[in-house]
């Protein structure tokens, strides 16, 4: 029984912190946060990438580092702890697994390397409007290589050099890998909840199209690849939310009312109990999440979904908690609860919302069932 | 990550799957037994497993262990746990009352009483609990006068589970109202057969009577008896609630897989319940519950295998599992409908196991540690927030305000 990063984990993940501590700091986070012409920090992102992180789970052959999927989630970890103002999962969880789950020879070896090496920002393009899409109301088409419709929001899509777009051809819908940068492609940055995570419109008229994976393959690929960046966010959220109730800790240590720190009294206790509660729950279907997409067992699809609802859920209230915590500093723009009040909410949503995820899990359980 | 035993770990759970398939014994329906009858059967089945000395086995050798480490105790009780024996009569005696004993008596003390507790031939009851004295069980009140050789008894415990049964039990009373509450507390080891005590089973809410009240009226025991010294009875009773065992595995009512197969048989105003959506978001989360619950152990049981020791953050199971236990238990109801009010095992679905389990629940949040003080023990012990504020530090007992 090894339910636990290695030692070698917990030393990749310690490494980590270091870097993020000096080059991710709340000053970092809030000059994208501020700044509504800076779609992400990048010098961060640069020093992210000479660190190897961007190809940590990508092949050797194609340039990455070739570890396994749970050294990435201990790096997602920590860049939830820090808020990280990157277009990493986009990049990685999303565009980098799309490509190790269905591109073919050569988009891999085309591609990989890019993103290992820093070149290259991702997006994963399926939304169209409020609600979740679906084979009825998927409106973006490809036709003879060339994509024409909307996709919003789009995370990172203003900035990705390139992006994966649900889409029909010839009335089936499919994957497609579309460079962002070349002709028939608009983008308009969006506002959003978390400016710390950028947001676009992107719309596309006659965009050059290339078909990842198989033909009519278009939802049941774009749930494999949820349920693979569902993992890694899990992990993300859970660095969020332990960060959180080390922040409530932290003030309500050092808060004094009524003649004593607030640490004291059982209404603050029993809410950061519940809090670690929380997280503990987490953490542990993450860690069954992460055993699943790194052995790639078949408990996958019910392993994401819990680890996706557990650490939505968490963060959630570990974020709303931590800003009660913090009484009416918390609820000023000058301390920093509202960025993982933020952050719990970009995240929660990114890959679809949990309450998605929940009726997903209980298809997988009618499924294991039936089974 | 992996779920893989060491080789060491995998080759022990052969070993006892080995001899759990030979010596564990056939499947007893249970339902239409009387308690003695059940006894009994427990009773042999620990003089087996005593024989082999899978029991109690991590204590040494010398004492009827085996010197094993917490994680082939772990792994022992998870292969237990599939083959359907007698079990729950020995644990809170041999998991927490017989090392009491074995800390603080004297060689003869120990030579008489651990043996045949081992074997299952004696069982041990712990009387801590009083009507005035739950979560604060420092503020007992059974009071122990001092008689030449001699202490005299007089009080009333609560809540002890299998008094009714045990042979022994350990004792934990008042012995100077005049210090304060926590320095004022002596412990014992008694005959629960000895003139001066007299056990009446306590009615619960639920129908059942698990527990017991234990009144003493001018029990005469030998100082002889005592286990550590006079006044220090709070640190030997922190000796004995430190011993509590951990808790693997444990399943204590119907859980998500229950309800589910309820919904899927049940008929509502559009169709199958299962197709409910409310329910469907509901049975996700008891679902990523209880696999975190269960997710959790295998954390903990990593640690014990690398030689670490679980701290207080065990606390989380148990207010998990009795509120869950005790929602899902209302929701199976509401999804039954009008006839969830029916608790007719011949009639109700599932033999009424929801219905029972919701009369059942609220016990189980409170027995143990309550949901409150489990989160104090978190928020103190885990977290390092700071204790309450004690208004009872340093007054003498006989001076300590009280009301029922």
């Amino acid at each position: 029984m090894n339910f636990d990063y290695s030692d070698d984990q917990k030393f990749l993940k310690n490494e980590a912190r270091k870097f993020l501590d000096g080059n991710c700091t709340s000053a970092h986070v809030r000059k994208v946060l501020d700044n509504a012409d800076l779609s992400y920090d990048a010098d961060l992102w640069k020093g992210v990438g000479a660190q190897g992180w961007l190809g940590a789970a990508i092949p050797e052959e194609h340039g990455g580092l070739g570890l396994g999927r749970v050294e990435l989630c201990a790096i997602a970890e920590e860049l939830g702890r820090a808020c990280a103002p990157i277009p990493f999962a986009s990049t990685v969880y999303f565009l980098a697994e799309a490509l190790m789950l269905a591109g073919s020879d050569a988009q891999k070896a085309k591609w990989l390397p890019k993103i290992a090496a820093g070149e290259l920002i991702g997006a994963f393009a399926t939304s169209e409007g409020p609600g979740v899409v679906n084979a009825a109301n998927l409106q973006a088409n490809v036709v003879g290589g060339k994509l024409t419709g909307v996709k919003i929001p789009v995370t990172d899509g203003d900035i990705a050099d390139l992006a994966v777009v649900l889409a029909n051809e010839g009335g089936k819908p499919g994957l497609f890998l579309v460079e962002l940068a070349g002709a028939g492609v608009t983008r308009e940055t969006l506002k959003t909840l978390d400016p710390t995570r950028s947001v676009a419109k992107i719309s596309f008229s006659g965009a050059a199209a290339e078909r990842l994976g198989d033909a009519g393959e278009g939802f049941a690929l774009t749930e494999a690849v949820f349920d693979r960046a569902a993992v890694l966010l899990a992990f993300e959220q859970l660095g969020g939310s332990d960060r959180c109730l080390e922040m409530a800790k932290d003030y309500a240590m050092d808060r004094y009312a009524f003649g004593r720190t607030i640490a004291g009294y059982q209404a603050i206790k029993h809410k950061l109990a519940d809090m670690y509660v929380k997280n503990e729950l987490a953490r542990s279907n993450a860690y069954f999440g992460a055993w699943a997409l790194n052995v790639g067992a078949a408990e996958l699809p019910i392993a994401a979904a819990a680890a996706r609802v557990a650490s939505s859920e968490a963060f959630w209230f570990a974020s709303k908690e931590n800003v009660q915590t913090h009484g009416g500093m918390g609820f000023t723009w000058a301390v920093d609860c509202h960025l993982y009040y933020r952050r719990s909410r970009q995240l929660a949503l990114v890959a679809g919302a949990p309450k998605v995820w929940k009726e997903r899990l209980v298809q997988q359980l009618e499924r294991r069932n039936a089974a | 990550m992996d779920f893989n035993d060491s080789p060491e770990e995998a080759a022990f759970r052969i070993e006892v799957r080995t001899w759990l398939e030979a010596n564990a014994p056939k499947k007893v329906d249970t339902k239409k037994m009387s308690e003695p009858e059940i006894l009994k059967l427990a009773k042999a089945w620990q003089a087996t497993k005593a024989e082999a000395r899978f029991t109690c086995m991590t204590w040494p050798e010398a004492l009827g262990g085996r010197g094993a480490t917490p994680i082939q105790n772990v792994i022992y009780n998870q292969e237990e746990s599939k083959f359907d024996v007698p079990r729950g009569f020995f644990d809170i005696g041999l998991g927490m009352c017989v090392p009491t004993v074995m800390a603080f008596a004297n060689d003869e003390t120990k030579q008489r009483f651990v043996a045949p507790a081992v074997r299952g031939e004696e069982i041990w009851c712990q009387l801590f609990s009083e009507p005035s004295a739950g979560s604060d069980v420092a503020g007992l009140r059974t009071r122990a006068v001092k008689d030449g050789d001699d202490w005299v008894i007089n009080g009333q415990k609560v809540w002890t589970s299998g008094a009714h049964y045990c042979d022994f039990g350990i004792l934990l009373v008042r012995t100077n109202p005049d210090v304060p509450k926590h320095k004022g507390l002596t412990m014992f080891w008694i005959d629960m057969k000895a003139p001066g005590v007299e056990v009446r089973p306590i009615h619960q809410m639920s129908g059942g009577s698990n527990f017991n009240e234990v009144y003493f009226t001018d029990l005469r025991i030998n100082d002889s008896q005592r286990l550590g010294a006079v006044g220090d009875g709070w640190k030997v009773a922190l000796v004995t609630l430190m011993n509590e065992r951990l808790a693997v595995g444990g399943s204590t009512g119907p859980n998500y897989a229950e309800i589910m197969a309820l919904a899927r048989s049940t008929v509502t105003e559009d169709g199958n319940a299962l197709a409910n959506d409310a329910f469907r978001e509901k049975l996700a989360d008891w679902y990523v519950q209880a696999e975190g619950l269960k997710l959790t152990r295998f954390r903990t049981m990593t640690a014990l295998s690398r030689g670490q020791t679980p701290g207080p953050e065990s606390s989380i199971g148990k207010i998990i599992s009795a509120n869950q236990l005790q929602d899902l238990s209302n929701s199976a109801m509401e999804l039954e409908d009008q006839f969830g009010i029916i608790t007719d095992t011949a009639i109700a679905p599932m033999e009424a196991a929801f219905q029972q389990s919701l009369m059942w629940a609220p016990g189980l949040r409170i027995a143990g540690g309550t949901d409150e003080i489990l989160k104090n023990i978190i928020a103190e012990r885990v977290l390092g927030l700071p204790g309450d504020v004690r208004v009872d530090k340093d007054v003498a007992f006989k001076d300590m305000p009280t009301g029922r």
